[in-house]
């Protein structure tokens, strides 16, 4: 348990190597790297399941990027060659039916182990103080891969690619005002064509992956700063021994090293598997409408985006002219009850009525594919005040009330459900489920002021709950 | 800091966000559709004058297929019929815009000829041409002559305006355009 503690040792002795490390160390602070981040970065010792994620997030991200360099070396961005090139790939190239089945597989799985990453960061209140910016920076990460996937998916120039970027792209034709010139001059042309090919190739094999690994390592580096959180969201840095190292710490090198080796090969046996037995995953991570090149006269019977988005994709189509009004008397309700707490400071009163009068205008007037379009983009934007929305006194699930850990999955299982519905094909019960599923979304998120607070938290121990195996 | 200084920094500063900012108009303007891509997606001349009555002809204008469709006085009678079958006789509803000009029960400048985009407004296949009247295959019994997409079955007369209770949500899209004499379209341009 928490008590088995070892003697503290004492101050470390400042030595100097000589030989090449220092020569090295004297030009470069490879040694205080190393030390930052590895071998004196201390994690805490009761990292479970759910910490695997992390690693294998950057793991999977190196897979994308080599098996992406190869991928490059014999696709074409022409919209005259792309898909037969893909094809070449797939057949005359050496192992690179391989090489493009690891990428695509990839791209799956790098979603797989993002979401469990994110439901962790719930499950423990990892996004809670100090660690807000960690969590923002993991925000902007999901962003930029949805990016990297969305510009990535046009690529093979088939059925699918060319009807989902058509979709997508003419949502943003929905903005008023500026909206059909922002399409044209996110495709280049007046539809998908060889010019939005070309850009999208440029974004997604340069543009996104350099931001995204800009954003990795500012992740990483502000985790490194606060600290990892743990599965009892108990801050370890508040006792630390002589050296002022946390007792309930562990180097990460070598414990979580071997640790997350441990992880990262189960992980490859699942991505072999699916990579060797079922790389298109019965049409889920390769649609098989993509094996018919783009064909700008023949619409897909079905455009359905890949699983990752579907949850997304769910919200936007969700979003009719029923919804919108219901919408309205949702966001009126929260008016009426903000201008009640408000009744007795007039300016902010009178700020909100108006605010509130046009907002209602606009919904009202404007067309409700636009506001398909804001449900979508606040969907993943939400997540960003995550760490100022949530009131528990306590981080994690642990100690907080069961109820809370009910609704928080209860939240997952919405997502899954949201998931769902937008593969399948638009039903009126379809509809009404995605349409509750998103106001359980965004109600689980925003009313989180309100209902963390409720309930009484369990006692949080001062020292890590740890059962050495 | 030295007051001086400071308003040279202010001031230094500012003029260099500016240049930044322009320095990044080229890069965005490089974006927008090329002078190529600007010239395919022009307005182009359609030559209608050898259209005979009932004859429908396909032009592929910025990658959809633009149908020219001479209708004969049958043909257009066929939509006092249709009208109360349909559902949005006028074309009012927003969500693909009909022209002003168009929105009439014959969808067109002239009655005769129909210029519309040949794309289902359900999920964007291209209806086939169904212009016997009669009992047919999957056509109702009183079918006047009309579109039908093969697809999911949506049903269109011969004004491109779709019939209730269809998968398609509105009728087909009129696209831009203008007479420049009786045998010459000009099409993407609106100007009448």
């Amino acid at each position: 348990m928490a008590e088995q503690t070892l003697p503290d040792a004492g101050a470390p002795v400042a030595a100097t190597r000589g030989g090449l490390r220092q020569w090295i160390d004297d030009r470069f602070p490879f040694s205080a790297l190393w030390a930052a981040h590895l071998s004196e970065y201390y994690a805490p010792k009761n990292l479970n399941f759910w910490y695997y994620f992390g690693s294998l997030a950057i793991v999977v991200l190196a897979i994308q990027i080599v098996s992406g360099i190869f991928l490059v070396m014999h696709y074409k961005p022409d919209a005259a060659l792309a898909f037969g090139s893909v094809e070449y790939i797939m057949r005359d190239v050496s192992w690179g039916w391989l090489i493009r089945y690891i990428h695509s597989t990839g791209a799956s799985a790098f979603f797989v182990i993002i979401y469990m990453h994110m439901f962790r960061g719930l499950l423990y209140g990892s996004y809670r103080k100090p660690r807000e910016l960690v969590w923002i920076f993991g925000c902007l990460i999901f962003l930029c891969l949805m990016a990297e996937a969305f510009f990535g998916y046009l690529l093979p120039w088939g059925q699918m690619s060319f009807w989902g970027a058509q979709v997508i792209v003419n949502l943003f034709s929905a903005i008023p005002f500026i909206g059909p010139d922002l399409s044209l001059w996110i495709r280049g042309d007046y539809v998908v064509s060889d010019a939005t090919l070309n850009r999208f190739f440029a974004f997604h094999v340069i543009a996104i992956p350099l931001l995204l690994i800009g954003l990795v390592g500012a992740h990483i580096i502000a985790l490194h700063q606060v600290g990892s959180n743990n599965p009892d969201g108990i801050e370890i840095k508040a006792n630390k021994d002589a050296r002022g190292n946390p007792r309930d710490g562990i180097p990460f090198h070598p414990y979580f090293t071997v640790h997350d080796l441990f992880g990262l090969s189960a992980f490859l046996t699942i991505f072999s598997a699916v990579l060797f037995f079922a790389p298109t995953f019965g049409g889920y991570f390769l649609e098989h409408n993509n094996f018919i090149p783009a064909d700008p006269l023949k619409t897909p019977p079905h455009i359905a985006p890949v699983w990752y988005f579907t949850p997304f994709y769910s919200m936007l189509r969700a979003t009719t002219t029923t919804s919108v009004h219901l919408w309205m008397a949702v966001l009126t309700a929260a008016a009426l009850w903000g201008a009640w707490s408000l009744r007795r400071r007039i300016e902010r009163l009178v700020v909100l009525a108006v605010g509130m009068a046009f907002l209602l205008w606009a919904m009202a007037t404007v067309d409700a594919k636009f506001w398909g379009v804001v449900v979508m983009g606040g969907a993943v934007v939400s997540l960003f005040f995550l760490p100022w929305l949530d009131h528990a006194p306590v981080k994690s699930m642990r100690y907080r009330p069961k109820w809370h850990l009910s609704l928080l999955i209860l939240f997952a299982l919405d997502f899954i459900v949201l998931g769902y519905f937008g593969i399948s094909e638009p039903s009126p019960v379809g509809y009404w489920i995605s349409v509750s599923c998103t106001f359980i979304y965004f109600g689980f998120l925003w009313l989180m002021p309100w209902w963390t607070g409720l309930g009484t938290c369990k006692a949080v121990p001062e020292r890590l709950v740890y059962h050495p195996h | 800091m030295d007051s001086q200084r400071r308003i040279w920094l202010i001031a230094t500063g500012a003029a260099t966000c500016v240049v930044g900012a322009a320095t990044a108009v080229p890069f965005i303007e490089s974006m927008e559709p090329s002078a190529k891509a600007r010239a395919e997606g022009g307005p182009i001349e359609v030559d209608i004058g050898h259209l005979r009555p009932a004859e429908k002809m396909t032009v592929l204008w910025r990658g959809q297929p633009v149908w020219f469709l001479r209708r004969t006085p049958q043909m257009l009678s066929s939509l006092n019929v249709t009208q109360s079958l349909v559902a949005d006789p006028l074309s009012h509803r927003t969500a693909f815009p009909t022209p002003a000009w168009a929105q009439n029960q014959w969808r067109s400048i002239k009655p005769e000829y129909l210029v519309v985009v040949g794309i289902c407004t359900h999920l964007g296949c291209s209806p086939v041409d169904r212009f016997t009247p009669g009992p047919q295959p999957s056509l109702p019994s009183d079918w006047q002559g009309g579109f039908l997409c093969p697809c999911h079955g949506s049903e269109f007369d011969l004004a491109a305006r779709v019939f209730k209770n269809m998968p398609a949500p509105d009728n087909l899209v009129v696209p831009p355009y203008r007479y420049i004499n009786d045998r010459k379209i000009l099409l993407g341009e609106y100007k009448a």
